[in-house]
């Protein structure tokens, strides 16, 4: 409950940054912001390692949180745990608890497979399945689950188009996921975890691997799918964090050092080890 | 906060679109019913050989009785009389694969040092190919060849050729028949080669280049390279390659069968008709009359077994040593 | 400047000698090869693939029923050897760690190198005994004994090339692991695990010597589980060591048959091993 009223405390800092949309929707931010998931005292460790010690966070709903910081510092762990991708790893085992709508994932008897469905994940490199093709990658979630929706060519399209790729692929929708481009196969892979309709979309640096034409379409995209869905992304790019998100959290050797409003955050850090990253003196 | 209890939870985590709600909690039972099948079909592959030896000590429970370790050493195979003797076999199995060694083991050599060190890069694939397919072609194939071209040619021209030459050796004596110990080695030698050769191949590419670099580089010939860089290091591989060959020429049935004249007698001529294991077995497992005859024949099957058992392991710790040496060397 | 001489004479007899040895190597394969073409081409005709056998001393006739057996005993085979053969792969790729794992691999590998003929005494002892009489399911359990470590291993092998990325991408879809086994992995690994099966079913359909006391012979059609049937490598055997010119004949026209099955379905399984190359 700790991290709630911190958020809460961050939060409600409006006027300082001009009369911009900007600070409108840091206003709007401040006015609702309904925790979506939430962790508490979480730890995570690779064999004896710790690589995640004691993290409280608060992930407002409809906002688009980044974690930052520099690499090693335990970010990518830390979304992995927020829809328990972190255990696939062998070796890899995790405390506390992660609360999704005031329900811990990590309960006994919570399935992760369900979890997964409502918490998608976009990973670094785009990785569609190869052996199907664009419109069977996008219905892939569905398909695998079971599901035969009954207009499969409107979930395609409504997915595609989402991600903002539909008016690229709609023609060669029977080729294969593969043969696109590296931007195009990422927006592939937003598409296809959109299809599921989840609540909360988990980017773990989606766009490291592509050029700064297929980020910045990647980064228009954010921006339009917050107003349906949770967004979580991990970034080391602090401009991209900066462009994106609403709230900002950064992580050094697996600890939260500081969390609160992007703005506030970028301009008036209010730890050393903070301003230091984000001034460019270390990472 | 006040939690809910695990099933409350679950239902509360079940998405809110009801397309996939019936999913409920079978996620979790497909994924520890398909682990089990999956876990069970892999015990069945370690169950199979457990099986094959436990089965087959069962099957020669009669006979280990009966005969005991005498069974190994009596020359006598009657089945009329029921008196049962592996010597004539035993002896027939260990001569016509270790004539099969020595006559593939130089060309096999020969063949992969070709394939690994010489063919220019247009003729290796084409040359590959042929070696897989030799290897490819079933052995009752080999067989009727042997039956109606190989021991015929024996006993018109080699056999009389060699007589000529080396009779006055106990080997070359005797009639030629062409059917014989002779014919069994060479078709074992032809069968075998492609494994030999395609192993060795194997080994000899994994060797660094840096290696033969550093010889070429001192002013070794093509040949001395391959014998001062690439033969010290793949000599474990090609002797694991020659003892997995073995483990064929031990094991081969048909091709044996049908060429070896199959007579449980030990001779010293090479143009005598003999028997192997494997060899007695297929001629005569179908047709055993009685108990102690087919416990006999499986008894035989059970050394077949523990033997090619033993040079399979051998051969693989020896193979693998080599490729695990291997990455270590390229990374030095 | 002699020892410079003697060096360059021993390095050409040398690689001589190596070419020779390729030479040497080859001629068995094209005089077998050829063999099969010519003699079995001569014993080629239509009854022959449509007859049943003729008794001795008949003209005529075919091995309608052992192709036809062929066909069948290889069908069993993969029935049951290919999803046990698959999943144990799957076990040892997915779930495969430990001593488990490794026992299992090894005695797989082990089990490749053990003599056909033996998996027949096992086969017979175990279904043959049991039943009290020769039938085409004890042949084809046979055939899938022997299959199996290869259809498992290649399996293991292909699957472990499937990239993690692809695993993840199916779980974080919120698919439970064994669909994403089944459906992602498997299905990506499958036009290799193909050509694994293929080549396995190739060597299977050219086996001999587990069959003469599985599966038997039969000198009819059957399409009986639980009755003896003939094969093609079976009547091969049993028409080359008889006297009968005819019977030779008809050897040399099914060796040619199994020789062209077998050496098909190798070629194919290596053009869809290209294929694949290429299109990546």
């Amino acid at each position: 409950m700790m991290a709630v009223e911190a958020s809460r405390e961050a939060a409600p800092t409006p006027g300082s940054a001009g009369d911009t949309a900007r600070s409108a929707e840091a206003r709007a931010a401040a006015t609702a912001p309904a925790v979506k998931m939430q962790t508490e005292a979480l730890r995570a460790w690779f064999g004896a390692h710790e690589v995640l010690k004691a993290v409280s966070l608060s992930i407002p709903e409809r906002r688009v949180t980044a974690v930052i910081g520099p690499s090693g510092c335990g970010k990518s762990t830390f979304i992995r745990c927020l829809n328990r991708m972190h255990e696939v790893v062998p070796g890899a085992r995790s405390a506390g608890a992660v609360l999704l709508d005031g329900v811990d994932i990590f309960e006994r008897g919570v399935d992760p497979v369900l979890v997964r469905r409502r918490v998608g994940m976009v990973f670094q490199r785009a990785n569609p399945f190869p052996a199907m093709s664009i419109a069977d990658n996008v219905l892939a979630g569905l398909r695998l689950n079971g599901v035969r929706p009954r207009h499969p060519e409107e979930v395609v399209e409504r997915a595609l188009a989402q991600a903002a790729l539909w008016d690229e692929v709609k023609d060669i929708l029977s080729r294969s996921g593969a043969s696109l481009s590296g931007g195009q196969q990422q927006r592939l892979c937003i598409a296809r975890t959109l299809a599921l309709e989840p609540e909360v979309v988990l980017m773990d640096e989606p766009c490291s691997a592509l050029d700064p034409i297929a980020t910045a379409r990647i980064e228009e995209l954010i921006h339009e799918l917050k107003d349906r869905y949770t967004i979580v992304i991990v970034t080391h790019n602090m401009q991209q964090a900066a462009r994106v998100s609403d709230f900002t959290a950064f992580f050094y050797i697996g600890e939260l050092v500081e969390h609160g409003e992007t703005d506030a955050l970028f301009t008036r850090p209010q730890k050393a080890r903070t301003e230091d990253y984000i001034t460019g003196r270390f990472g | 906060m006040q939690r809910p209890n695990a099933l409350d939870l679950r239902r509360a985590l079940t998405p809110s679109a009801s397309f996939w709600a019936w999913t409920g909690t079978e996620a979790n039972l497909g994924d520890r019913l398909f682990h089990g099948a999956a876990a069970l079909c892999a015990f069945g592959v370690v169950a199979a050989l457990a099986g094959m030896g436990v089965e087959m000590i069962r099957a020669s429970l009669s006979s280990i009785e009966r005969f005991g370790l005498g069974f190994v050493t009596e020359v006598t195979w009657d089945p009329v009389r029921e008196l049962f003797g592996a010597a004539p076999f035993i002896f027939g199995t260990i001569v016509s694969s270790l004539l099969a060694l020595a006559i593939a083991v130089p060309v096999a050599v020969g063949v992969a040092i070709f394939l690994a060190e010489l063919a220019p890069a247009w003729l290796r694939t084409p040359a590959s190919f042929v070696v897989e397919l030799l290897a490819a072609i079933p052995s009752v194939v080999y067989g009727l060849w042997g039956v109606f071209v190989l021991a015929p040619w024996l006993r018109d021209t080699v056999q009389p050729a060699l007589a000529a030459a080396l009779g006055f050796l106990p080997f070359f004596g005797g009639p030629a028949r062409g059917f014989g110990m002779l014919a069994g080695g060479l078709i074992l030698a032809i069968m075998i080669l492609p494994t030999i050769a395609s192993v060795s191949r194997d080994v000899m590419v994994a060797v660094p280049t840096s290696y033969r670099e550093a010889a070429l580089a001192l002013g070794a010939t093509r040949f001395e390279t391959v014998q001062v860089a690439v033969l010290p290091h793949a000599k474990a591989g090609i002797v694991g390659a020659v003892i997995l060959g073995l483990g064929r020429a031990l094991g081969e049935t048909m091709a044996v069968t049908m060429v070896i004249g199959n007579r449980a007698e030990i001779s010293a001529s090479l143009f005598a008709p003999a028997a192997t294991l494997a060899s007695v077995i297929a001629n005569e497992y179908a047709e055993a009359t009685s108990d102690l005859y087919l416990a006999a024949l499986s008894e035989l099957g059970l050394m077949l077994f523990a033997v090619t058992l033993i040079l399979n392991i051998g051969a693989r710790l020896l193979v693998g040593k080599v490729g695990r040496a291997a990455p270590g060397v390229r990374g030095g | 400047m002699d020892a410079y001489r003697r060096r360059k004479v021993i390095d050409v007899g040398a690689r001589a000698a190596c070419v020779a040895a390729t030479l040497l190597a080859v001629v068995p394969l094209v005089s077998v090869l050829a063999y099969v073409v010519v003699r079995g081409a001569a014993g080629l005709s239509w009854s022959f693939f449509t007859a049943l056998p003729q008794p001795v001393g008949e003209a005529g006739g075919g091995v309608a029923n052992a192709i036809l057996g062929s066909l069948q005993l290889v069908g069993i085979a993969c029935v049951l050897g290919v999803p046990v053969g698959v999943l144990a792969g799957i076990y040892l790729a997915e779930y495969g760690r430990g001593r488990f794992a490794t026992a299992v691999r090894y005695a797989a590998d082990v089990m490749s190198g053990i003599p056909s003929i033996a998996v027949g005494i096992f086969v017979y002892t175990l279904l043959v005994l049991s039943m009290r009489h020769f039938s085409a399911l004890a042949g084809g359990v046979a055939l899938a004994v022997l299959m199996l470590p290869t259809v498992t291993r290649t399996t293991e092998e292909l699957l472990k090339l499937v990239p993690d990325s692809l695993r993840e991408a199916g779980l974080a879809l919120g698919v439970p692991r064994w669909r994403v086994v089944l459906k992602v992995v498997l299905r990506t690994g499958a036009p290799g695990i193909a050509t694994g099966i293929m080549l396995a079913v190739a060597r299977a359909a050219g086996e001999t010597a587990p069959l003469l006391f599985t599966a038997f012979n039969n000198r009819f059609w059957s399409a009986s589980l639980v009755e003896p049937i003939a094969s093609l490598p079976v009547q091969i055997f049993t028409y080359a060591v008889s006297p009968y010119e005819e019977w030779h004949r008809q050897a040399w026209a099914a060796a040619l048959v199994l020789v062209v099955l077998v050496l098909l379905m190798n070629a194919g399984a290596r053009v869809l091993t290209r294929a694949r190359g290429r299109s990546r």
